[in-house]
């Protein structure tokens, strides 16, 4: 392998690994508060790329991006509002298959607005075929987009959840419920302000992603069993594990090209979720001690 | 009056656990409910936190109907709930979980957090050397502290034990027992829920005898000490049987 094509391989490989991270992300703080896993997380990219597209026609690019952000949140809020909030104590396995419910419910209604074609939002720099040298490789300027956005949402994230008091009691709420309420915490609001936090999140991947990947219905299936399987690599519920876990798995498939069939992509990243989840349940980088007092 | 319950029913679904239950708690005061198991103790201390929803009656809380009032605005109008079982924060760090506790006060902006967490450091000295560690991995006597101290973070007036003594060796019960007398030295009032009636009563100014929802015994705590059907139910004293073994002596 030539080191030009290693290099080429190797900003492939993180470009995507950065849009796993994000989805990742994205169910952990959900699991963060509630202890369940939202598996309706792919459509949340789904939505803020196909709203964004949509609005685009007829905004300025950074204005349509915002309004779609916003409206995957509202929908995200209404979500938890509609379908989890009125719930008295749900047990996981419930709370999950209500999620598996809503993601083919707004698969389906994206398919009657939508339709079935392809789309995306326009580079933010350049074009197709606008690049920028770095090292000894081209690399398109929406590539460098994912990548810086990736990490300011990480970075911004993990400040909240760690230094301010909304996102410590957004903890507390994932580590026991009972508790939480008799310290004075709304844990209600909290469950919402998760679906929310994480909605836009997902919806301003989806965003940066477009230009690459594309939008379509049901784009946001497969993100989530790449999201979900970088959540169970890193460990779940802790968001820079995923980052590094997201990274890995991108560039583990993208040097598998090399080897195996691209068809084979898919099959590479289920194989490693089964493996983590046989081998180390608590992640690779989660400590085995505190996934021992998670209930799920 | 701290706190003031007239004729309260409440349950869970159809189930009627609390049958009109009338009783006070005064400014200062240590009260003991003691009772069997499902005699309906942490149904009528989750009632007056706000968990269950009281069917019928009133709670007065300082003054206050605080009867259907959200469990979060019960906590900040004074009442904290240590709950059965720590329930502890498990997979935060000790320090998070007291300044969780201090949540409601933060809030509105009223306390100092560093020096109510040095307070809380003070009366319990293990906690300060825990500090940076997982709750979760705490024994339970720490994590009995810990709760105990979170609920204090929250400056309650009335602050309410749900058998705090359960799963604990003897020389912690003492130890935690010593820390609720230190408590209402220090001008907290207590409402103390105890399978361990001998200790609970032997802290406490009064007591509450609760029997399948109903309270059937009422007085000081000395006179329920000394009370026959409650050493025998209660204390594992069978006085009458004693007296027969004294006379063969």
């Amino acid at each position: 392998m030539t080191s030009e094509l290693f290099l080429q391989y190797l900003f492939a490989g993180i470009t995507y690994g950065s849009i796993y991270a994000i989805v990742a992300i994205g169910f952990n703080i959900i699991y963060n508060t509630t202890g369940i896993i939202n598996f309706a997380q792919g459509e949340f990219v789904m939505l803020g790329g196909m709203l964004s597209i949509s609005l685009h026609t007829f905004l300025p690019l950074p204005l349509a991006i915002a309004i779609a952000v916003i409206i995957t949140m509202i929908i995200g809020a209404l979500i938890e509002i509609i379908f989890i909030r009125w719930l008295e104590s749900p047990s996981v396995l419930r709370m999950i298959i209500i999620t598996i419910g809503i993601s083919i419910l707004i698969r389906e209604a994206a398919l009657h607005v939508w339709g079935e074609g392809v789309r995306s939002l326009p580079y933010f720099n350049g074009n197709e075929i606008s690049s920028i040298r770095i090292l000894s490789t081209n690399v398109s300027p929406q590539v460098l987009w994912v990548i810086g956005v990736c990490a300011v949402i990480v970075v911004l994230l993990s400040l909240f959840f760690k230094f301010t008091s909304l996102g410590q009691e957004m903890r507390a709420c994932s580590s026991n419920r009972l508790a939480a309420t008799l310290c004075g915490i709304n844990t209600k609001n909290m469950v919402t302000l998760s679906f929310m936090l994480s909605a836009a999140i997902g919806a301003l991947a989806g965003c940066v992603v477009s230009p690459i990947t594309y939008t379509q219905y049901d784009s946001g299936t497969g993100l989530a069993i790449k999201g979900f399987t970088v959540a169970v690599l890193g460990g779940l519920g802790n968001s820079m594990a995923a980052v590094s876990a997201g990274l890995l798995l991108g560039i583990i498939e993208a040097f598998s090209i090399d080897i195996v069939p691209l068809a084979f992509q898919d099959a590479i990243s289920i194989s490693i979720l089964l493996i983590i989840l046989f081998v180390r349940p608590h992640g690779l980088f989660g400590s085995k001690e505190a996934a021992g007092l998670k209930e799920f | 009056m701290m706190l003031r319950i007239k004729n309260l029913e409440s349950g869970y679904g159809k189930l009627r656990v609390l049958k009109r239950i009338s009783m006070h708690v005064d400014p200062g005061e240590i009260v003991t409910i003691i009772g069997a198991n499902g005699a309906g103790k942490t149904t009528l201390l989750y009632t007056i936190a706000g968990m269950i929803k009281a069917s019928d009656g009133e709670i007065v809380l300082l003054g206050d109907i605080i009867s259907n009032t959200k469990p979060e605005k019960i906590v900040a109008a004074g009442c904290s709930l240590v709950p059965e079982g720590r329930q502890v924060f498990s997979t935060l760090s000790v320090h998070e979980n007291l300044i969780l506790g201090g949540y409601v006060q933060y809030k509105r902006q009223k306390q100092d957090t560093k020096k109510e967490l040095q307070k809380i450091y003070d009366i319990f000295p293990v906690l300060k050397e825990r500090e940076n560690q997982l709750a979760g991995t705490l024994s339970g006597g720490e994590q009995q502290m810990l709760s105990m101290g979170r609920s204090l973070m929250a400056k309650p007036k009335l602050i309410m034990l749900d058998e705090p003594s359960t799963g604990l060796a003897p020389l912690i019960i003492k130890n935690i027992f010593q820390i609720i007398l230190q408590l209402q030295q220090s001008g907290n009032t207590v409402l103390l829920v105890e399978q361990n009636a001998k200790a609970a009563l032997g802290i406490s100014d009064r007591g509450y005898v609760l029997e399948t929802g109903k309270i059937i015994l009422q007085g000081p705590a000395e006179d329920l000490l000394g009370n026959r059907d409650v050493q025998r139910a209660y204390l594992g004293r069978d006085v009458a049987a004693e007296g027969a073994v004294c006379e063969l002596d």
